[in-house]
């Protein structure tokens, strides 16, 4: 009897610590990090060295296209990442993400703008060509101090931020949520993609920005520069994955997800939901806004077009096919939709809105939880890992 | 008129101006009475839930609310816990703290927890962060992101769960508990933060006879350090707990006082308990 007794402590007090553990933020962070890391570099540094080091001829060269190609697809999943954070975790269904990452490209984009200097079409020392060609004489107040590389960091974290925050704090104030929340995202990037068109704006009408020469000196044809920006593409993914699971894993995460399940309950406990749910907006929004600023460079043009209401509806799709609230999900999402879309563009590019359609509903009917969900369910990798992680708790 | 009477509220005697009262203060009890509930009105599209009700509850005490549906006890509950704003009337936490104007964050804040109807938890986290979730400590932003469980913290969830029965199922995610441990799981969510108040709606709904008792004994036991106002339908499990009742009927206080002379109230019998016998 009492050694029963002894024995039902000691599970008890195992069973606890295990219990705590789960709540600690690095403990999740040694979780679910390594993995996704391993793999993300290691797809980095083999394309990089196979673009550098392996002869063109060999069948393992990777062309400059395709490391422009995932670099993008990188932004493009960095992206979803942001979505998912508001989405996956507090029910956020933000249908106008698209604005942040435009935003953040056009911040970057004004950027290498002015590093053209005097080698546009027209020549001028100060202003960019479409500004010469609408007969501007001096560059405007807003594009001052873009020649500075901080300065355009700066303001790629701070314009975006600084919407989301006004945005978000009037509309979670008013506690408006669900359908209309979303409908009211896809209006504010609608009315940015309008605005942005105007030639008086500012920021080149509906050429956009494009014609960039180089990056801090870096000349943006070069090989070199490509991978660098695809690497760093990379580590920023790396570092914005990690900062989300730790956050996610933290007393707040739990917090957020206790909002998305039960708004009230939170409120009633004690939680002021709406402060919750703006800084956790503004934070997905500065991240949907490094994206568009690794984005611009590496595809050469920053236009209105990404303001466009469907491209904002496109990332939710990557999210739900790559399954919500699981962060890799997201990620793994955007990436495939996006090689689909490059395909599927290539091979018969009228039928691909129809292959994305598609795609979104039986993702919604067979597997609601998406890739993630299925990767969960039978996950061999899981349970290998948990056999080596905890051999005494297996005995229990 | 209205500007004399704002005038007149302006200038209470017996009120110190908001902004010149410090900004965290404690409950004061000195009259023994934790809640005033004066003159209070609220109607919706001109349906009157509450009219003209008054209505105090003594500190440490346990009160239960009866009432037939729409006689405004979950409106009332709404008034106190800030989600629904009065259209006259006053609603003060003990002699000093007025909570008309204060958000709900800032009323569970000071110590007024609140129980649904509908059990509510947060069904995809485990039944143990549900209760770390409730731990009363600084709930702003920064505080939160850098928390994390000390000893004391650890043993008070743990006393809890044991109050609420719950230890065995502390791993299991909340949305597998059966109804009533979903009821008392989130009892034990308001306990843990040891309230000044507890609002509890229907706590023995969809309950068997047996998690009944339990929640009657819960109830009953945490009378005293705790004041505690039960809304409930069902009247056998009135009858167990209370000391006091009130009447509620179509938004102002019917009837008052213990349970034998509440029965036999002639005014009751006819609304209430008239239609059940």
């Amino acid at each position: 009897m009492t050694g029963n007794s002894s024995l039902a402590t000691k599970q008890h007090t195992l069973a606890q610590h295990t219990l705590t553990q789960q709540l600690s933020p690095l403990h999740q962070l040694r979780e679910k990090a390594p993995m996704f890391i391993a793999v993300l570099f290691g797809v980095t540094i083999y394309a990089s060295i196979c673009n550098q080091f392996v002869p063109q001829d060999s069948i393992f060269y990777v062309s400059t296209y395709s490391i422009t190609l995932l670099g993008k697809y990188l932004c493009f999943a960095l992206l979803a990442l942001a979505v998912d954070i508001v989405w996956g975790y507090c029910g956020i269904l933000s249908l106008g993400h698209g604005a942040f990452f435009a935003l953040g490209g056009y911040a970057m984009g004004m950027y290498l703008m002015r590093q053209i200097g005097d080698r546009g079409v027209y020549g001028h020392p100060e202003l960019p060509d479409f500004m010469v060609f609408l007969n501007w004489q001096e560059l405007p107040w807003y594009w001052q101090g873009f020649d500075q590389f901080w300065f355009a960091m700066l303001m790629v974290a701070l314009i975006p931020g600084l919407l989301a925050f006004v945005f978000g704090f009037l509309a979670f104030r008013s506690r408006v949520a669900g359908v209309y929340l979303s409908i009211m995202t896809q209006a504010l990037t609608y009315a940015l993609m309008l605005a942005f068109f105007r030639n008086e704006m500012g920021f080149g009408g509906n050429n956009g920005l494009t014609d960039f020469k180089d990056i801090l000196g870096f000349d943006l044809q070069q090989d070199q520069t490509r991978i660098a920006l695809f690497i760093t593409t990379a580590i920023i993914l790396a570092i914005a994955y990690c900062a989300s699971v730790m956050i996610m894993g933290s007393k707040l995460g739990r917090v957020i997800i206790a909002i998305r399940d039960a708004e009230d309950r939170s409120r009633f406990l004690g939680y002021k939901t709406e402060i919750y749910k703006v800084w956790l907006f503004v934070f997905s929004a500065v991240i949907a806004a490094i994206a568009g600023a690794l984005y611009v460079p590496q595809v050469g043009i920053i236009n209105p077009g990404e303001f466009s209401p469907l491209n904002s509806i496109e990332i939710v799709v990557w999210v739900a096919v790559g399954g919500r609230g699981t962060l890799y999900g997201a990620v793994i999402g955007a990436l495939l939709v996006n090689y689909a879309k490059t395909r599927f563009t290539a091979i018969m590019p009228e039928a691909w809105l129809f292959a994305l359609g598609a795609l979104f509903v039986s993702v919604t009917v067979f597997l609601p939880q998406g890739i993630a969900g299925v990767l969960k369910e039978n996950n061999w990798l899981r349970r290998l890992t948990q056999r080596t992680a905890q051999p005494a708790g297996g005995q229990a | 008129m209205s500007m004399l009477d704002n005038m007149r509220e302006t200038m209470r005697r017996d009120q110190v101006w908001n902004f010149l009262q410090p900004p965290s203060v404690a409950v004061n009890v000195d009259k023994q009475i934790l809640l005033y509930i004066e003159n209070l009105s609220v109607s919706f599209d001109g349906f009157k839930a509450i009219s003209d009700l008054n209505l105090y509850i003594n500190d440490g005490e346990l009160r239960c609310l009866i009432g037939a549906n729409g006689a405004g006890k979950t409106t009332l509950m709404d008034i106190v816990t800030g989600k629904t704003t009065p259209d006259t009337g006053s609603v003060f936490f003990g002699q000093n703290i007025n909570l008309l104007g204060k958000t709900e964050a800032e009323i569970a804040n000071l110590g007024i927890g609140r129980k649904f109807q509908k059990p509510t938890v947060f069904e995809a986290q485990t039944v143990y962060a549900n209760l770390e979730l409730a731990l009363a400590y600084n709930k702003s932003i920064l505080p939160t992101l850098i928390a994390s469980l000390n000893g004391e913290q650890r043993d008070r969830i743990d006393e809890v769960l044991n109050i609420i029965g719950l230890r065995e199922q502390r791993a299991m995610i909340a949305g597998a508990l059966s109804h009533g441990q979903k009821q008392w799981l989130e009892i034990g969510m308001l306990l843990i933060a040891d309230p000044r108040l507890l609002l509890v709606d229907e706590p023995v709904a969809g309950m068997t006879a047996q998690e009944t008792e339990r929640t009657a004994e819960l109830l009953t036991s945490l009378a005293g350090d705790h004041t505690v106002v039960v809304v409930e339908h069902d009247m056998e499990f009135v009858r167990s707990i209370a000391r006091t009742v009130t009447v509620l009927h179509q938004g102002s206080v019917l009837a008052e006082g213990s349970m034998q002379d509440v029965q036999n109230n002639p005014d009751v019998i006819e609304v209430y308990l008239g239609e059940s016998h």
